[in-house]
């Protein structure tokens, strides 16, 4: 995406380095998924429960985002991250600690401890060995969670979740007013911190490191650790959707830790858009919206409709919505 | 300033049975402007990843201004100073010019493991990576995705991204590769106009860059250095002539 300024003069200088300076500034879209979700709270008033899933999910897919997207890192065990942060949620409220503040901070300080010591082993690979080894992860981590049925209930399920109100104040109502406004809090919080890192020098140097390593490495950047501190920071993020879901659906179970429910997530960012910060807050309420509507009209067939669309976004959408739009954008913008 | 700005000592380097180095025994003068050339397979690029930290040498030993950097990470060499680019183009092609440069720099700076502050706000690495491009002639494309330049104009990227990282050692591995040849001149000349106190190790194939450039030669054939010299000497070896410069030049 090149800028309308044309450098070359020295009077240009100004106008290049500012226009490199400025990327990272508000810009007027960025607001509109935060207009749309507060506009839907009131009009969709029976849908509050599947709009917390949304914003949680979107968290979940926006942490994914940071590594695939913007670092390189493919992973196939994500949902690891989401279910140690499901998991010490869920087992806090089963065990009498009910205040779901301090359970979303346990939770992502939980998920950022297994990112950290698993990210020190499987970060040394990259490729085919990178997604074997994230999927053994969570692989292993679901069948911890399977055989300590005493603590997570196994294969039932961790059942008994008790969550007192946010603040003493708000309770979590079964027709999830609350849930739908903590969440979206959560995910807003998450995404400034995401964001952040984007337009970061840190963050740039992940872009780097995804579009040539070898050319970091030759630039003197310690690779390795700035792979670790991210997947750290992703698996927190992941961990606090995790926690989210707990907290507002008030179970816990083993898909948590599933295999499908990692690649569902690469489903959805990829319908998205990869690497561009929003792909997670189009392709997740796309996917599962849709997975709400086929599943009510043809409660058996529905996965075949979204795979078919899948392969409709993979065959002429590359890039997802956000790289369809963009390139739209740049031929109208061209012409 | 005693020391050598580069020095291998007896360095080795085996695959299997396969020697890529064997017994090399260099040594770059500070503020030198050596070539490194020999036919394909002689183990040049492998003697340029051996010094980078990119392969482990089997045996043998790497000063860098005296400095035993034989053990250190590829990082850390590149903050002593020891610099290289790449013989195929190795940028970050979807990225602006001017960015790729604001990387190196901010590498160079440290400040790249910052995560808080957004990097427009290190605005003096942004104008220092700007005015690096002027003089190479690529500021007016500062903001275009190295993707949509030349090759030739990728190689010059490759040399400003060395260049921000203020060298001491500069290993510049096949410069003009790939480049056609009328731009092969605006890299020549960029090459002349290097700093005088960095000392430079280039690999090529181009003889005249490498005789108008170069005033020392080392040649290696097979992982061994063969002979080395100032040109004069080197264009005279008949040994030489034997195995490199028959089979291109004469």
């Amino acid at each position: 995406m090149t800028d309308s300024v044309s450098p070359g003069s020295p009077v240009d200088r100004k106008a290049v380095i500012d226009a490199f300076a400025r990327r990272h500034r508000f810009k007027w879209y960025e607001a509109l998924p935060w207009v749309l979700a507060a506009g839907c709270y009131f009009i969709f008033d029976g849908y509050h429960a599947l709009g917390a899933q949304i914003f949680a999910t979107i968290l979940f897919a926006l942490s994914l985002d940071l590594l695939i997207g913007f670092a390189g890192i493919v992973t196939l065990g994500h949902a690891a991250f989401f279910g140690v942060g499901a998991y010490a949620a869920g087992i806090m409220a089963a065990n009498g600690w009910q205040e779901p503040l301090s359970q979303l901070v346990v939770a992502a300080a939980a998920a950022s401890v297994v990112g950290f010591a698993s990210g020190m082993i499987v970060l040394r690979t990259a490729g085919l060995t990178l997604l074997m080894q994230t999927l053994v992860v969570a692989a292993l981590l679901q069948e911890l969670a399977n055989k300590w049925s005493s603590v997570t209930g196994g294969s039932d399920g961790l059942l008994g979740m008790k969550i007192d109100p946010i603040f003493g104040v708000f309770r979590f109502d079964l027709f999830g007013h609350t849930a739908y406004v903590y969440c979206l809090l959560v995910l807003f919080i998450g995404w400034l911190i995401a964001r952040n890192i984007v337009y970061s020098p840190f963050g740039r140097s992940l872009t780097g490191i995804r579009e040539n390593t070898n050319r970091m490495h030759a630039i003197g950047a310690p690779v390795d650790q700035r792979k670790i501190v991210i997947y750290t920071i992703s698996a927190a993020l992941a961990g606090l959707s995790g926690a989210l879901i707990a907290q507002t659906t008030a179970l816990v179970g083993l898909n948590t830790l599933a295999l499908s429910k990692s690649g569902e997530l690469i489903i959805m960012l990829v319908i998205g858009g990869v690497g561009q910060l929003y792909g997670a807050f189009i392709g997740v309420p796309l996917y599962m919206i849709a997975q709400d509507r086929f599943s009510q009209i043809d409660p058996i067939f529905w996965y075949f409709w979204i795979g078919l669309f899948m392969i409709f976004v993979v065959v002429f959408a590359r890039g997802g919505v956000l790289g369809v739009c963009g390139r739209f954008l740049d031929r109208w913008r061209s012409r | 300033m005693t020391a050598l700005a580069l020095e291998t000592k007896s360095l080795c380097k085996t695959f299997g049975a396969l020697a890529v180095a064997s017994d090399i025994n260099f040594k770059l003068e500070r503020g030198a402007r050596h070539a490194l050339i020999g036919p394909n397979g002689a183990g040049k690029t492998s003697f340029v990843n051996l010094v980078t930290g990119v392969l482990a040498p089997t045996s043998g030993q790497i000063l860098l201004g005296g400095e035993d950097i034989t053990s250190l990470t590829r990082a850390q060499r590149v903050k002593r100073g020891l610099v290289r680019t790449f013989q195929i183009s190795a940028l970050f092609k979807k990225l602006t010019v001017l960015e790729n440069v604001t990387l190196a720099i901010a590498e160079r700076e440290g400040v790249a493991n910052d995560l808080l502050r957004p990097a427009g706000h290190h605005r003096a690495l942004i104008e220092e990576a700007y005015d690096l491009l002027v003089p190479l002639g690529l500021a007016t494309e500062a903001l275009r995705p190295v993707t949509e330049l030349a090759y030739g104009r990728q190689r010059m990227i490759e040399i400003a991204m060395a260049l921000a990282l203020k060298p001491k050692v500069l290993l510049l591995d096949e410069p003009a590769a790939g480049v056609p040849p009328i731009e092969t001149g605006a890299i020549i000349d960029t090459i002349e106009k290097l700093p005088a106190d960095i000392a430079v190790l280039f690999i090529e194939h181009d003889m005249e860059l490498v005789f108008r450039v170069a005033q020392r030669i080392t040649v290696l054939v097979q992982g061994a250095v063969l002979v080395e010299g100032p040109p004069a000497q080197i264009a005279d070896d008949p040994k030489v002539r034997e195995v490199y410069l028959g089979e291109s030049k004469h």
